[in-house]
């Protein structure tokens, strides 16, 4: 066991000094986010009377059932406050640990650095070890400076540690469940795909479990995303819940060795198939779509069943009439008065977000197109530079648009089922697609940045951070004016539920169309960089 | 003769770095321009200043007469590239990849590829991230080969490959030059250089050092030559052309100009020569010899360092 493991310090050294900025970032921004949300609810909540109006409201709505999970003790702060983080935002932590344990897998083997180490002393199993040992760590610091930062805010120490735990433990599991995905695909895209739909297929067990009355079924219980909820921190605080996660994760673990020691370095469990010997690829464009069509196909599957959950609990989202203190809430949730409208305005902001992501990414192909030296070659041939850049960058645009075009429809769809209207389908159509402008400027900054900064490419994702931070806390922050403007997604109408906003949307399409000249204007000048 | 490719005084810098420091090329139309140079002297800079990847900090570039930073699709039409670090996409297979940048180019021979499939034993319908390194080079070659372009830009195009595929390379090569293409081959590699190139040009330090045809270029060129014989013939060092002449017991070696080849080998066969070795010099020796001083090693140093008792 020894041999296989030697030179494991050393990359884990390594793998820390690669990521020096990018995974303390990612820790102080979770920790940041619980410390904000917690202190956030103690000012919402200041008595008993109102939490537990609020925790009945949430406890009693079927959309907040399903995109939260519920309550389980409406006196108690901590359990109401950190609402959303017990599965909502576990579910980005178990996105983050996917990518950092890929990154330093699968993705390694990929790109043929860890070829290149292991010509050294340096045992078969060494590196996933040392990932292994990098994501359990990054999930341990991150979830034991959340409970410090939950319990700074005056919430009980036990549940503050409890929930914290319930972060490490969870990340743990996740980071094994990637382990093993990067065992059994050759790329390290398609491994992150595959964990990133063990995550959607976690999250969704739960939801259909936590809609069952009068509490969770069985259903719940199968999924890792809802073991963390059933850790139920601040609501009693069921410490040996902590046990499952870790069970599995403690289970996975030798089966990633297992499956190691069953392949060659850079190979999959599969052998590689031979593909067409003539290529049917004519142009930039077709390579773009082919370099993109997995990855969006996969978006495509995730909002359509996304949105058809959504869409259908639409009628369960008028149960929050109970109240007016319930409809405060939601003004504060959702901002509109229409209250099945809000709801579904704002799910479909959230699916407006997570699809500027998928733009953002797909962008970003810019960028590792150039650093892989594959834009050399092409620009080598009679493709002009615009056309190369256009052709990624057109491909995300319309990637942008189809998705939220199926979001749309698919929520209709939903909705017209629950609420026998058939009409939904139109406004929520029209709704999600005005969507699209925000996206599209996120899309539009990674070109730009691309055109000028080149290195600075993927910093635009803590840019979409930042502004998703301002849109969930900039009012709890007293943040300037100014720096709430800046985000795109502060301009867009609430659709349904208000009206007109077409200037808005013709603004935010010409600033992503100026944010794109001025990208092309810096990508014609300047040199190619590795 | 039109000149194809023009560089007068380019200098590139990257950032405080420059790497290419007042550098002069003219590749004249028809012949194969062998372009020499040790790692990182600029041969991969000049070839994408060339393809407009890159853009110059003074200094003027053409390329068939047109600006290759501002002209990129009209002249990338009539030239062809293949990069010294051929990067491909890892689940495209490799026909694929040769059909695409074919397209690109604006068509292919067909004909000519599936020979040139043939002739370099690539399976085209393997996935790009199954390929070796030399397979990854073929795929970029045929893609480039397979083209009717008028220029070709070849950064070192053999790395990576066997002897049997450099024959086979070296034998396209002359095909594109009796057919009136202009090559500019790129590399690292005299003997490559000398067996195709019309001219060869010498890059050092971010500037084109020597320039010429071959036989100009011999006064550069000496001879290493190793011999056993029965009694060792004094004073060999001052017969004309001969020079660090190191003795140990029966074994003589030399590096010898043409013109000293003659005399040395009369008083070697004199001597009793029982087995003669001699080598074409390496770049690295050719560099030492003539540009030693100039990168602060004495000319005299390779001398010592052969000065060493080889008894071997």
């Amino acid at each position: 066991m020894c041999e296989t493991l030697a030179g494991t310090g050393a990359l884990v050294r390594l793998g820390l000094r690669r990521d020096r900025w990018l995974l303390p970032l990612w820790i102080l921004a979770f920790a940041m986010m619980s410390w904000s949300s917690a202190s956030a609810g103690a000012g919402l909540f200041p008595d008993k009377a109102s939490r537990i109006e609020a925790a009945n409201t949430i406890n009693a709505a079927a959309s907040m059932v399903a995109l939260f999970g519920r309550v389980y003790d409406p006196t108690s702060l901590g359990s109401l406050s950190m609402i959303k983080y017990t599965a909502f935002m576990t579910a980005a932590l178990a996105v983050l640990m996917v990518f950092v344990t890929i990154r330093h897998t699968r993705a390694d083997e990929e790109s043929g650095q860890l070829e290149l180490l292991s010509g050294g002393r340096l045992g078969r199993n060494a590196p996933l070890a040392a990932a292994l040992v990098i994501s359990f760590g990054a999930s341990l610091v991150l979830g034991l400076l959340s409970s410090a930062a939950l319990a700074a805010t005056g919430l009980p120490a036990a549940g503050s540690l409890a929930f914290g735990l319930g972060w490490v433990a969870t990340g743990m599991a996740f980071s094994a469940v990637a382990a093993v995905g990067a065992q059994l695909t050759t790329s390290a895209r398609a491994a992150t795909g595959l964990g990133v739909i063990v995550i959607a297929i976690t999250y969704a067990l739960r939801a259909v479990g936590d809609l069952a009355e009068p509490g969770p079924s069985a259903l719940s219980w199968l999924s890792p995303i809802g073991w963390n909820q059933q850790i139920r921190a601040f609501a009693g605080d069921h410490w040996w819940v902590l046990v499952l996660p870790l069970t599995l994760c403690v289970a996975l673990v030798p089966v990633t060795f297992v499956l190691r020691a069953r392949r060659d370095l850079g190979g999959g469990l599969r052998e590689e198939r031979p593909g067409p010997a003539r290529g049917a690829l004519a142009g930039v464009w077709d390579l773009a779509v082919r370099l993109q069509d997995r990855v969006l196909v996969a978006w495509a599957v995730t909002v359509v069943v996304f949105g058809v959950v959504i869409g259908s609990l639409a009628s369960g989202a008028t149960d929050f009439l109970t109240s007016p203190n319930a409809q405060d809430l939601i003004r504060k949730l959702g901002g509109a008065q229409a209250l099945t409208d809000a709801f579904l305005a704002a799910e479909i902001a959230i699916m407006g977000i997570g699809v500027a992501a998928y733009g953002l990414s797909a962008a970003n192909r810019l960028r590792s197109e150039e650093t892989t030296g594959h834009t050399e070659a092409l620009l080598g041939t009679a493709t002009t530079r615009t056309r190369w850049a256009t052709s990624h960058y057109a491909a995300a645009l319309a990637g942008v648009a189809l998705l939220m075009l199926l979001t749309g429809l698919s929520t209709g769809a939903g909705a017209a089922l629950s609420l026998h209207d058939g009409s939904q389908v139109g406004r929520i159509t029209l709704a999600s697609l005005a969507q699209v402008p925000a996206a599209w400027v996120i899309t539009s900054v990674v070109l730009a940045v691309f055109g000028w900064a080149p290195r600075l490419t993927s910093a635009v994702w803590g840019l979409l951070a930042l502004f998703i931070a301002l849109g969930e806390f900039g009012v709890l922050w007293n943040a300037p004016q100014w720096l709430m403007d800046l985000s795109p997604f502060q301009h867009t109408p609430l659709l349904p539920v208000g009206s007109g906003g077409i200037v808005a949307l013709v603004a935010l399409t010409a600033t992503a169309a100026a944010l794109a000249a001025l990208g092309y204007l810096g990508w014609r000048r300047r040199d190619l960089t590795a | 003769m039109t000149n194809v490719v023009e560089l007068n005084g380019v200098v590139k810098r990257f950032g405080t770095v420059t790497v290419l420091d007042g550098l002069d090329l003219a590749v004249t139309e028809g012949e194969v321009h062998g372009f020499l140079g040790p790692n990182g002297a600029g041969k991969t800079t000049t070839l994408r200043l060339l393809l407009g990847l890159l853009r110059p900090n003074a200094g003027s570039i053409r390329v068939l007469g047109l600006d290759p930073w501002r002209n990129v699709a009209t002249l990338h039409r009539r030239l062809a590239y293949v990069p010294g670090d051929v990067a491909l996409w890892p689940n495209l297979t490799g026909g694929e990849v040769i059909d695409l940048l074919g397209r690109l180019q604006g068509g292919q021979d067909q004909a000519r590829r599936d020979r040139l499939l043939e002739m370099f034993d690539l399976d085209p319908t393997k996935k790009a991230r199954t390929y070796s390194k030399g397979n990854r080079q073929k795929v970029a070659l045929i893609a480039a080969l397979a083209t009717d372009a008028e220029v070709f830009l070849l950064d070192e195009p053999t790395s990576g490959l066997d002897p049997l595929m450099e024959d086979s390379f070296r034998g396209c090569a002359q095909d594109l030059r009796d057919a009136g293409r202009t090559i500019l081959l790129s590399s690292h590699i005299l003997s490559e250089v000398e067996a195709l190139s019309d001219r060869i040009s010498i890059i050092r330090a971010g500037k084109v050092v020597e320039t010429g045809r071959l036989e100009q270029l011999r006064h550069l060129t000496r001879t290493s030559v190793t011999a056993d014989v029965a009694a060792v013939p004094q004073h060999l060092e001052l017969l004309p052309g001969v020079h660090d002449v190191v003795v140990a017991n029966h074994r003589v070696s030399a590096q010898v100009e043409p013109a000293g080849l003659a005399p040395l080998m009369q008083a070697l066969t004199a001597a009793g020569l029982q087995t003669l070795t001699s080598s074409p010099p390496t770049l690295e020796d050719l560099f030492l010899r003539h540009y030693g001083a100039a990168t602060g090693q004495a000319p005299t140093g390779a001398a010592a360092s052969g000065g060493r008792p080889d008894n071997v």
